[in-house]
């Protein structure tokens, strides 16, 4: 346990408790898998998970860095005209230079050098405006030219950033802004799709996949948990869904994440990095990174030592298992790819002026035509509508990559909807927000919808809160009001109202006859408050609620019995 | 290309650094032949090195050398791109395509091939319901110890 206690995280006070408990229940690794609510290692707010114990130990600084593939989306692949798509019939969108034919060269693809392009404004890079293609040779089944073109020497965009916000606490209340550098920006081919087929010792390989344009993004290692590393993911996924450059979906292998993970200890070099693939969705991104940490901490706590080395994550067991086929290092043996001149783009002031139009890439005309990054997005709703920055960041994340069946993307238009929401309705905008993130969303989530098939549209939401608003029924009226609207079946909200008598008693005088026969019949609350007791009302007000089945205004209740109390 | 790779690969470090007989600029201009470097000791290094770095090739590129006139062919190979190192380079950018000069043609985001599953698996020895067959992953070489190869009788 002595190895146990170094993974405690410092830092103040309260995170050193949670995490202390947490570690009496740790399992090891191999064993049980991770649950949800822990996180393996606590990164302190200053950035850096630090451990150290109580036995002074010197503490152990995990280094995570990512590679990231997105896949580009595009009607065609990088060097050929066959299809984009996911799920066809196995080599049907295959062409002969997809299958490395003799005889075939690339061609490069417009819509892909330009979605490149996009990302890298949008990620802060300095675009070279000269980058060059390489061949990266290895051989593999699903690799039918025996190289990848990629760009090794000298990328199409380099020094970026990316900027991600997570929550220091669990309560989503204290957001901090953090910031990874990206060292480069590279287009490359994919590589077709092996099935292994391990009973009958062979691999199906299906070639649909083979020559899709991928952007490769290296990130600098600056991050130090699953946790950091979960949350730029997410961010980098909402910007390249925004910008259009890839739909991100990780369950389609359209973002595909690995992770190079060490520890060291302070003021030393960095350790020796494994790298972690196989990770397919975000949580299991945080769980393989955590896993590796506290691995290799223990490893290296033992005495052991850690491999440069490939490691799966496997999901089911939640831990990373060496892979079967990387042993050894790779030398990839790099060369020029010898049919594709350098890639040139252009800017404003560079421009050719006799060129096609169609053969050039204006950097700066791209930069026009950003649309709004999710940051700026969130920015605006929280100056326009008043909203909490934590708000913002709801209304806008647009997926939830999970491990189960529904990975539906119930946010998605969320925005939108509670702008068209306040539209319509005199309700303040703080107020409706509440109204979209408890309500809506938690019906939404309950029933694996999407907010474009929601039962209740933003013009009867508004129309029920403008009933609120108005005072003619209560909020817990309204809460009834929204289950009855969601079963669908057409009804107003003011029908709905009316059909299960829910409007606010309007009537004073009915009111205060109630009040008074509820003074009336409890004499013993009666003498307790004029005794100075002022919680009893509380009872009280829930005894005239009670009589007029939940049809009287609290607050009128409250000040009619207190009128009432000190006559 | 790959006899350029090798040769720039062999050098780092093992061969003994050219004498000035070989490392001439003004001097030698056309019509002149360009003298073949010293042969002794470059050879002897390359024996004592060869057994891992041939190994390491032959794992990398798949490519077996068989017997002593592989491995000398090798040898020559490399001797003759070495050549190139009678030219002095400093200061001008290493070319690396004849096409530096042309303009990358960019193409139109228009599907124009595929669905030619039929012709692409009549090439194939072996498919399964559409799909190429391969052996299973990758098959780990032999290790050099075990292997019954021209290297093993060179040591």
């Amino acid at each position: 346990m002595a190895a146990m206690a170094t993974m405690v995280a410092a830092g103040c006070g309260g995170v050193w408790c949670r995490a202390r408990q947490r570690c009496a229940r740790w399992p090891g690794p191999g064993s049980r898998p991770f649950l949800r609510a822990q996180r393996a290692v606590v990164c302190n707010a200053r950035g850096g998970a630090v451990s150290a114990g109580k036995s002074g130990l010197a503490p152990w600084i995990p280094v995570v860095g990512l590679e990231i593939h997105a896949q580009i989306s595009s009607n065609s692949k990088l060097f050929s005209g066959s299809r984009v798509q996911f799920a066809a019939p196995p080599n049907s969108l295959v062409s002969f230079f997809d299958a490395s034919l003799p005889g075939t060269l690339p061609v490069l693809n417009r819509r892909c050098v330009e979605a490149a392009v996009m990302t890298a404004l949008a990620l802060n890079c300095r675009i070279n405006k000269k980058s060059l293609f390489d061949r990266k040779h290895y051989f593999y089944a699903d690799l039918p030219a025996g190289y990848q073109i990629t760009q090794q020497r000298v990328p199409i965009a380099v020094n970026g950033s990316l900027s991600y916000s997570l929550c220091i606490d669990n309560k989503m209340s204290q957001m901090v802004t953090k910031t990874v550098r990206i060292k480069q920006i590279q287009l490359e081919q994919d590589s077709g799709k092996s099935l292994h087929d391990d009973t009958r010792s062979q691999t199906f390989v299906d070639l649909n996949r083979a020559g899709v344009g991928l952007m490769e993004l290296v990130m600098e290692p600056d991050m130090c948990c699953g946790e950091e590393a979960a949350a730029a993911v997410r961010e980098l996924q909402l910007i390249l869904q925004t910008l259009g450059s890839s739909q991100a979906v990780m369950a389609e292998g359209q973002l595909r994440v690995d992770a190079n993970v060490s520890v060291h200890h302070p003021g030393e070099p960095y350790g020796v990095r494994t790298e972690v693939k196989n990770i397919n969705s975000i949580r299991f991104l945080a769980k393989a990174v955590d896993y590796e940490i506290q691995r290799q901490i223990q490893e290296l706590g033992n005495g052991g030592t850690i491999l440069n080395e490939t490691r799966a994550f496997d999901s089911k067991l939640g831990c990373t298992v060496p892979m079967r086929d990387k042993e050894g290092k790779q030398d990839y043996r790099f060369m020029p790819e010898p049919n594709l001149p350098p890639l040139i783009l252009y800017d404003a002031k560079s421009l050719p002026a006799n060129m096609n139009h169609q053969q050039v890439i204006n950097i700066d005309w791209i930069h026009e035509r950003l649309p709004d990054l999710p940051s700026v997005k969130r920015e605006k709703l929280v100056e326009q509508y008043g909203i909490l920055p934590e708000h913002s960041f709801t209304l806008l994340v647009w997926q939830q990559d999970q491990n189960c069946n529904s990975s539906q993307a119930s946010e998605d238009g969320l925005a939108e909807f509670f702008e068209s929401v306040v539209k319509q309705t005199q309700m303040k905008p703080k107020k409706v927000i509440g109204w979209i993130l408890n309500d809506l969303l938690s019906y939404l989530k309950q029933h694996s919808l999407t907010v474009k098939e929601s039962p209740v549209s933003s013009f009867l939401l508004a129309d029920l809160l403008n009933l609120l608003e108005k005072k003619e029924i209560s909020s817990t009226a309204a809460k009834r009001v929204l289950a009855e609207l969601w079963k669908g079946e057409g009804k107003t909200p003011l029908e709905t109202v009316k059909e299960h008598k829910l409007e606010l008693l309007q009537d004073q005088k009915e009111l205060e006859q109630i009040c008074q026969a509820v003074i009336d019949g409890q004499e013993n609350e009666v003498m307790a408050i004029k005794a100075g007791n002022r919680k009893v009302l509380n009872k009280l007000i829930g005894l005239v609620q009670k009589k007029t089945q939940g049809r009287s205004n609290p607050v009128l209740v409250k000040q009619l019995l207190e009128k009432k109390l000190s006559e | 290309m790959r006899v350029l790779s090798l040769g720039r690969w062999l050098r780092a470090g093992l061969v003994p650094p050219r004498g000035p007989a070989s490392r001439h600029s003004g001097d030698r201009h056309s019509g002149h032949r360009p003298q073949a470097p010293p042969q002794g000791p470059a050879q002897v290094l390359l024996q004592k090195v060869s057994v891992e770095v041939l190994e390491h090739l032959e794992q990398l590129a798949l490519v077996d050398f068989r017997d002593s006139e592989g491995v000398e062919r090798l040898q020559k190979a490399i001797q003759f791109a070495d050549q190139l190192h009678e030219v002095n380079t400093d200061g001008v950018e290493p070319m690396d395509s004849v096409l530096e000069d042309r303009c990358l043609y960019l193409r139109e985001d228009d599907v124009t091939e595929g669905n030619c599953t039929k012709e692409l698996l009549e090439n194939a020895r072996e498919t399964v319901e559409e799909y190429f067959v391969a052996p299973p992953g990758n098959i780990p070489l032999v290790k050099l110890e075990e292997q019954k190869t021209y290297l093993q009788g060179s040591k």
